[in-house]
Formats: structure tokens, sequence, C-alpha cells
């Protein structure tokens, strides 16, 4: 991947710098003791990861509901995460949803048998991407692929930095 | 817009037809890096979620990899060496 010919108004480039940005906070948040523990190792990881999804859910163009969905996680703690699923139940505790109108008040479509028994990778599906369960077919489908596109940006950006990081 | 809440699961609506559920599958069927180089032309939608569920995942479990490692690199690397790959990479 050549990072030098970057096009400046690109995904991979607005998702690169902010990404950076928030590895140099990171880095100088907590001064780097020579002998880590493997809680500051794993609590590192954890603000690592978040930064890599909420700077990827921040470098999309168009706001999308599962880069929504995903700041949402982030920044909400976890007990008013649950106060806010009145309604719906939530998929964090592995239950079935119940279709409810999303916040923007679309009709929420639920496809069964459609398509001989596409219910099941429909259900995973849904839990795999952010915001998911709100969404019906034609919006999941479309998330999807965005969604996956965006992963692999970020993929391989990290590997990119990790591997720079690596070099003796 | 209405807005429903059902317990039960539905049949869609009939404003989305198979042919459009069909080309959204297809795209994502180009996506997928494994079904690619299979020329098919009728791949059963089925097969297509399936494969997308097991990608997520796998890309999931990447992101965390690659966290874990960028973790441990920022604990034994150099800070000037980082500032040099920073301002590599920031040209």
């Amino acid at each position: 991947m050549d990072l030098h010919n970057l096009n400046p108004s690109s995904l991979k480039s607005r998702f690169t710098t902010r990404f950076l940005r928030a590895l140099t906070e990171i880095n100088a948040r907590k001064p780097i003791a020579s002998s880590s523990s493997p809680r500051e190792i794993f609590q590192r990881y954890r603000r690592i990861k978040d930064a890599a999804d909420t700077s990827m859910a921040y470098s999309v163009r168009s706001r999308r509901t599962w880069s929504k969905a995903t700041l949402w996680r982030l920044r909400t703690p976890s007990h008013r995460r649950r106060l806010a699923s009145f309604g719906r139940r939530s998929s964090l505790n592995k239950t079935r949803t119940t279709t409810t109108a999303s916040h923007r008040g679309a009709v929420v479509v639920q496809i069964t048998s459609r398509g001989g028994g596409l219910g099941v990778q429909l259900e995973e599906l849904r839990e795999l991407v952010p915001g998911g369960e709100a969404m019906d077919l034609c919006n999941l489908l479309d998330e999807t692929a965005h969604y996956i596109k965006c992963l692999t940006t970020q993929v391989q950006v990290m590997r990119t930095i990790a591997n720079l990081y690596s070099l003796e | 817009m209405s807005s429903r809440r059902s317990r039960s699961r539905q049949s869609s609506s009939s404003r989305i037809t198979d042919d459009q559920i069909y080309d959204l599958v297809s795209k994502l069927h180009q996506l997928l890096p494994e079904l690619r180089s299979r020329n098919s032309d009728k791949v059963s939608a089925a097969k297509v979620l399936q494969e997308t569920c097991n990608y997520i995942r796998s890309l999931h479990k990447e992101v965390d990899d690659l966290s874990e490692r960028l973790s441990e690199l920022l604990a034994t690397t150099d800070s000037a060496q980082a500032a040099i790959i920073r301002s590599l990479l920031m040209q």
C-alpha cells in the first residue's frame, strides 16, 4: 500500500489522520513504562481499538446508520444504553430482537422464510453490523456493503501502521 | 411513515421486490474475497449472507489482533522513532 500518494480526501487518508492523532493522544496520556503490566496493556488495547472504531465512524462522509450506532455505542455508558433499549430487546443480551421503529420512525420489515430460509443468516448479520437490529432488509444489505468496505480500509491502515512501528 | 411494533415476525411489505434484493445481494457478493474467484452467476443468497457474516467476523478479529499488536508496540517503541514515523506518514 503506497501511503505517500494518498488522495487527501479519501476515506483511507481521513481515517489515517484521525487514527494517528488518537494514537498520539493515547501515547501521551499514559507514560510508557518499560515494564507494562498486562492490565495496562489490556487497557491500552481497548483504547486503541475504540479509537480505531471511532476514527472510522467519524471518517465516513455520509452519516450511515452503522457509523452512528458505533459512535453511540462507544460514547454511551452501558447502564444508559440498557435504559435506552426500552421497547427493544437489546442484542447485548443475546436474545431475539423484536421489531420497533428506528429512531427515525421508519417502517421496520422482518423477513421470515423469504428466499428459502434466510432468517438465520439475517439474524447473524444484524448482530454483526452495528445498528443492524432496526434496519429493514434493503438498508441492512446496503449498510453491510459499506461497513465491509470501511472495515477493510481500517484493517489495511492498522496493519501498515503496525508494520511501520515494528521496524527496527 | 407508519411505525409498527410487532412481537411476531411478519412477511415483508410488497415495496421490496425480489429483484432489488437479488441486486443488493450480488453487490455484496462482489465484495467478498473468497467467492470472487469462483465465477458463478447464480449464488444462493443464503451462501452469500453466510460468507458475509464469516468475513465480517474475521475482519473484527483482525482489528482486535492489530489493536493488541499496536498496544504492545506502543509500549516498547522509542518516542523519537515514533515521531519520525508519524512525520513520514503525514507528509
